[in-house]
């Protein structure tokens, strides 16, 4: 990010030494995912313009780990429901690979989301001991897919109501490139299910 | 004050003028036996965007929307709500859904609700009333009627 006048780039500097001291003291021996690093490590976290007092930026860390934290609980249903599309033994050994590949990206997401909230000094959420998923009416391989691209399809709109709102610009960058991510999962599966893969411009 | 809705709000407001401050430029209450005003149809496709943490029967990111309708806000049992939305003790009806789900975080800040809203004053209203179809008796609330029921 280049900053285009004077104050904002000392608004930069010092929202960086203040992200240091405040955000990276538990930074380092950790290892994170690449997403996790060029997005939400180092001293790469700065706030957005506007939260330049100290509660203001308590606040804005806090409204943070919240908008991650329901992604992670998001990103957490989404590792179980593939599990139990997985496990239900309806999906041919092809697409199964592909819903364990998808899965894998899912925890990948969670992951970066979850080191995320701990680097802004948050909890980060646990999954849920048990997903009421409607198991009954998986009967087919169909089934299956249709469940997982609804997950999908609604995962798309939660990241686009979400990006908007972290104050951490680099967050919204990460949660963009989540939001890539699993748009292409939804088309995958739609694509299996003979539906029109992409079927408009703009997604809300 | 007279409980009304909002498709009676512009005869109202002319004849409450003096109560304008009260009346026309913010929300009166919602009287929640009235059906919303709005297409339930359109309103099920604007939904779309809710289902990535909601679904009508089930408990899910965030609290099943079957009942929602006169429920006091953050008491479905089984879901773990933020402080927030307990201490907020809203009634859900056309009128404070509106205002919820415009901007979910300014109006009850804290909520780990965190979704920027439904902008569009339309397509808010025929959500809602997609939202009002989900009583007992409605097929997408079928599987938890009983339980609906008892709750009252
Ligand atoms: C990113 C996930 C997410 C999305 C997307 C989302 N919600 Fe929510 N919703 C939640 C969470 C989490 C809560 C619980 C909030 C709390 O406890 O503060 C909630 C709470 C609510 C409540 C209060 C319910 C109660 O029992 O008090 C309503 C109403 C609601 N959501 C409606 C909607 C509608 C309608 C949409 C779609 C336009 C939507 N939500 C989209 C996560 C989401």
């Amino acid at each position: 990010m280049k900053p285009n006048n004077a104050s904002e780039h000392a608004l930069l500097i010092e929202t960086a030494q203040d992200s240091r001291r405040r955000f990276l003291r538990q930074a380092g021996t950790a290892t994170f995912s690449g997403i996790a690093v060029a997005l939400l490590g180092g001293c790469t976290i700065t706030r957005a313009a506007g939260t330049s007092t100290a509660s203001d930026a308590d606040d804005a860390v806090a409204k943070d780990v919240r908008i991650l934290n329901t992604a992670v609980a998001a990103e957490y249903e989404a590792i179980a429901a593939y599990q139990v599309g997985a496990e239900s033994g309806l999906l041919k050994p092809q697409v199964l690979k592909v819903a364990l590949n998808f899965q894998s990206q899912h925890k990948q997401h969670a992951e970066a989301l979850a080191s995320a909230v701990r680097k802004l000094g948050g909890e980060a959420a646990d999954p849920k001991t048990h997903y009421n998923f409607p198991v009954d009416k998986l009967k087919s391989q169909e089934d299956v897919l249709q469940f997982a691209a609804g997950l999908e399809r609604g995962a798309v709109s939660a990241y686009v109501g979400a990006i908007p709102l972290f104050d951490h610009r680099e967050l919204s960058g990460a949660a963009a490139s989540i939001l890539a991510d699993e748009a292409m999962h939804w088309a995958v599966l739609r694509h299996a299910l003979g539906l029109d893969p992409v079927p408009q411009a703009f997604y809300s | 004050m007279t409980r009304i809705g909002p498709w009676f709000r512009v005869p109202v407001c002319a004849a409450v003028l003096s109560l304008a401050a009260a009346g026309c430029g913010g929300a009166p209450p919602f009287a929640a036996a009235a059906p919303p005003p709005g297409d339930p149809a359109a309103g099920k496709r604007v939904y779309v965007r809710c289902i990535g943490c909601h679904s009508p029967a089930r408990n899910r990111t965030g609290p099943r929307h079957c009942g929602l309708f006169g429920r006091l806000s953050g008491t479905v049992p089984g879901f773990d709500y933020s402080a927030a939305m307990k201490k907020a003790a809203i009634t859900w009806n056309a009128e404070t859904l509106d205002w919820f789900l415009l901007d979910p975080m300014e109006a009850i800040p804290g909520t780990s609700m965190t979704f920027a809203g439904v902008k569009d004053a339309r397509e808010r209203r025929n959500l809602i009333a997609y939202l009002a179809t989900l009583d007992a008796d409605s097929q997408a609330c079928r599987s938890v009627a009983a339980k609906l029921r008892k709750e009252g």
